[in-house]
């Protein structure tokens, strides 16, 4: 009872503070500040707000919230003005000059612009709602359900839509009553490996020793995924709320978020949501009036991709080199200082909450049989509507590229989808149908792996995009197995010759043998799937392999030694010298006729000259291999 | 440059080193001699002066009671730490995989050529430095580089002339402003 009581009050202090907020007059303008917000120009579009809104004399609110994960939209605005008779306003890539016109025609003309907005956030009968939009309607959000839309520095925004009540509720559960209702959930492990949660969580109940530990791992390190930082950014509470409920489940006085320091908003905002937490009462000793308590501290990871691995981000908490430990004995009997250890990603722990509310049926009924509820994938590359995404398991992926993200830009070709970041695989056009769920992509050898997805396009080359990959996981191998260390050195050195027309034939086949020592050779995760990217796309793109190395051809014209760029004559312009400014190499001459010719021997292949070509003209051609492109003669000064 | 001007700015440097080891001595008290410990010191020198500096390897070697060796390990392992002194204006160029497909190598290069240094390294008048980092975070703009603070993003090798030029004329105005002032 007295912790209802507790929770009770804390939610009307919530309540009376925003309901205080709602009722200050004026519109209220919603500001998209998260890193990716910023890094599209969201600080110059608030301080045009600003100064425009001093200038004009108008009241109103300006607020800061998270990322809504729509990155092709950024910098987002919503602008919520009642007096317009207008529905709040969702308005994209708001520049500082769009944002003075806003103010000007909308705020004080009452006009919202209809050119600038994408769509309305409630229903009504003059905008088109962007919840009916493909991006939005066909996501299904339970960890980024309130990311971007409330204020993640402020703790009563996320009390008053409910936040925290999943943690009221769970102590007044027993442990174990906790533990069975996430085994029922059926969550698994949003890290990759897909493990389940509430097994995890057991074993560590289970476990001999007093000191547990709960470790949140946000050490995320995959070039191209980016929601852990997301929600620790737009929704710290959600993420504190599960680490919370899972160091009472099973039975820990400490936990820790291991966050990359490269995120430095990320730990600001985790950091200033535990303080916030302390104050209320919902962390620190005898929470919420119970007999639990628990103490969070931030832990800054220093950018090494390995750390990932539960082992080796234990060593480097140490102050170690973070190398990967044997398995067993597993964390969750001898981790941290050898106390029973639960790592969980951010995205599982984000789920948490909702499960206690809704309880384990509920989440079991989203998804798929083995792999229920959410996922949420960083979608890049060329896609129309990159950004964050989250779907219920079992969505294809057919769907998600060309439904939810609006398929290939320009009318491009879709070539191939490369899935789960460095440990993950490339899939072509015929595995569009193959749903998203831990093991249908690990069928056709994929994985989820950490979320981030890469679509190509017919003018990406896969043996430089697997090249690519290999790259980064043999700079971040630890060193410590010998297969992985010069294993993956091996094949990159083989994928770089292919890639500069030097490759041999038994390449291939070395290639093969290669990546199957690796992923045995190799003890933890990286070495074992870091050959992934490399056999995938030999298995399904072998033809462009063969291309590189029979013909010295990269049939997407994208390597540059196996490229080379001419200007044809028939479609220069006389007289016109649209790129020879654009070289950065001053490699392009001008013939007798006065058209335009590239020096061979100067061309360092960046494709500069072929923007600048006027699009009438259209003259500067790629070819490969480099022996198609005509000899231009240079005229002698 | 004059050989006393020259001799002043070395000495400069001298006080300038000083001044750094006497405050990293001063906030090592902050920190407990545990190993757990090690990350933290260095991300407290990394986050205030940019790069660790051998000698203050051997500083924190003495107050954890390890060796030097051992730290100079840790601080290898981790993409984090440097061991150069950044430029003025350090160019991060973004290799994340967004960027990657759009031809992030090709600014990488252009910046190499153009600043005739190679990646990780600092030109010998201090002013740019080049790193490579990974995902900056906005990847609808790629392919980004970063100078200081400031994002670029739809980057070109023809920005990237742009924008060295423009740090070079600041730089002249600058320096015909003192002048003036001087005279």
């Amino acid at each position: 009872m007295e912790i209802n009581q507790a929770f009770d009050k804390i939610c009307k202090d919530a309540y009376a503070h925003i309901k205080r907020l709602s009722l200050i007059k004026g519109p209220r303008i919603s500001i998209g500040m998260a890193t990716c917000g910023i890094a599209s120009g969201a600080i110059d579009t608030k301080k045009a707000f600003e100064e425009e809104l001093e200038k004009q004399r108008i009241e109103a609110q300006i607020q800061t919230v998270g990322c809504i994960g729509h990155c092709y939209a950024e910098p987002v605005v919503i602008i919520d003005h009642p007096d317009s008779g207008f529905p709040p306003i969702f308005y994209h890539q708001v520049t500082p000059g769009k944002a003075k016109m806003i103010v000007q025609s909308f705020l004080i003309d009452g006009d919202p612009l209809f050119e600038y907005l994408l769509g309305a956030t409630k229903e009504n009968e003059l905008i088109p709602q962007i919840y009916d939009f493909p991006r939005f309607s066909q996501e299904k959000r339970i960890i980024l359900q309130k990311c971007g839309i409330i204020d993640p520095e402020d703790i009563n925004a996320y009390i008053d839509g409910g936040g925290y009540s999943g943690l009221a509720k769970a102590l007044q559960l027993a442990p174990d009553e906790i533990i069975s209702e996430i085994i029922s959930s059926g969550i698994r492990g949003r890290g990759g490996a897909g493990f389940l949660t509430g097994k995890k969580w057991s074993f560590a109940r289970d476990a001999e020793g007093q000191d547990k530990i709960v470790i949140l791992n946000a050490d995320e390190g995959d070039p191209g995924a980016y929601m852990d930082r997301t929600i620790l950014e737009s929704n710290p509470h959600q993420v504190l709320e599960g680490m919370i409920i899972c160091a009472y489940a099973i039975g820990a006085k400490r936990a820790i978020v291991y966050v990359r320091s490269e995120y430095p908003l990320a730990v600001k905002m985790i950091s200033g949501a535990i303080n916030q937490a302390e104050e209320l009462g919902l962390l620190g000793n005898s929470i919420l009036g119970s007999s639990f308590d628990l103490e969070i501290s931030v832990f800054k990871g220093s950018g090494a991709f390995v750390c990932g691995e539960e082992t080796a981000l234990i060593q480097s908490l140490e102050g170690k080199r973070g190398m990967p430990q044997h398995r067993p004995p597993y964390p969750v009997q001898h981790g941290l200082g050898n106390s029973p250890t639960v790592i969980n990603n951010v995205k599982t722990i984000a789920s948490v909450p909702a499960i206690l509310n809704n309880g384990g049926n509920w989440y079991r009924s989203i998804g798929t049989e083995n792999s229920p509820g959410t996922a949420v994938f960083s979608i890049v590359g060329n896609v129309i509507h990159p950004g964050l995404v989250e779907i219920p398991m079992g969505v294809d992926l057919k769907t998600l590229i060309f439904d939810i993200c609006g398929g290939i830009p320009d009318k491009k070709k879709f070539k191939a989808v490369q899935i789960g970041g460095p440990s993950g695989g490339c899939l072509s056009s015929d595995f569009l149908d193959t749903l998203i769920d831990f093991d249908s992509l690990a069928g056709a050898g994929a994985m989820i792996g950490s979320g981030g997805m890469v679509v190509l396009d017919e003018n990406n080359c896969m043996v430089n995009i697997a090249r690519y990959f290999l790259e980064f996981t043999q700079n971040e191998s630890c060193g410590k197995c010998t297969f992985c260390r010069i294993g993956t050195y091996q094949l990159l050195r083989i994928l770089d010759r292919i890639t500069k027309g030097q490759g041999r034939e038994d390449d291939l086949e070395q290639l093969e043998t290669l990546s199957e020592t690796i992923i045995e050779g190799s003890l933890c995760g990286l070495g074992k799937t870091a050959p992934n990217p490399v056999l995938t796309s030999l298995r399904y793109f072998r033809d462009e392999y063969d291309a590189h190395i029979l013909e010295k051809r990269c049939p997407a014209c994208v390597c540059r030694s196996l490229t080379a760029f001419y200007i044809d004559l028939d479609k220069c312009a006389r007289g016109c010298d649209a790129c020879v400014g654009s070289c950065p190499v001053d490699a392009i001459f001008t013939t007798k006729n006065r058209k335009k010719g590239v020096d061979q021997t100067l061309c360092v292949k960046c494709g500069e000259c072929q923007v600048a070509c006027p699009p009438e003209y259209n003259a500067v051609i790629r070819v490969s291999p480099p022996e198609k492109a005509p000899i231009i003669e240079k005229p002698v000064d | 440059m004059s050989k006393k001007a020259h001799l002043d700015e070395s000495s400069s440097l001298f006080v300038q080193e000083e001044a750094m080891l006497d405050d990293i001595r001063c906030k090592l008290n902050d920190y407990s001699v545990e190993r757990s410990d090690l990350i933290p010191i260095l991300q407290m020198i990394q986050e205030k002066y940019a790069y660790i500096a051998p000698i203050t390897i051997k500083m924190v070697s003495d107050h954890l009671n390890i060796g030097a060796c051992e730290v100079y390990g840790v601080a290898t392992f981790y993409n984090q730490f440097k061991f150069n002194p950044p430029g003025k204006h350090p160019v991060k160029i973004c290799m994340g995989t967004a960027c990657h497909v759009k031809g992030g190598d090709i600014i990488l290069e252009n910046f190499e050529r153009k600043l005739e240094i190679k990646e990780g390294k600092t030109t010998p008048d201090r002013e740019f430095s080049i790193e490579r980092v990974a995902c900056v975070g906005c990847c609808a703009l790629a392919p980004v580089a970063v100078i200081g603070e400031t994002i670029h993003g739809n980057m070109a090798p023809s920005k990237v002339e742009g924008l060295i030029l423009g740090f070079q004329i600041e730089k002249e105005i600058q320096a015909r402003l003192k002048e003036k002032k001087e005279c």
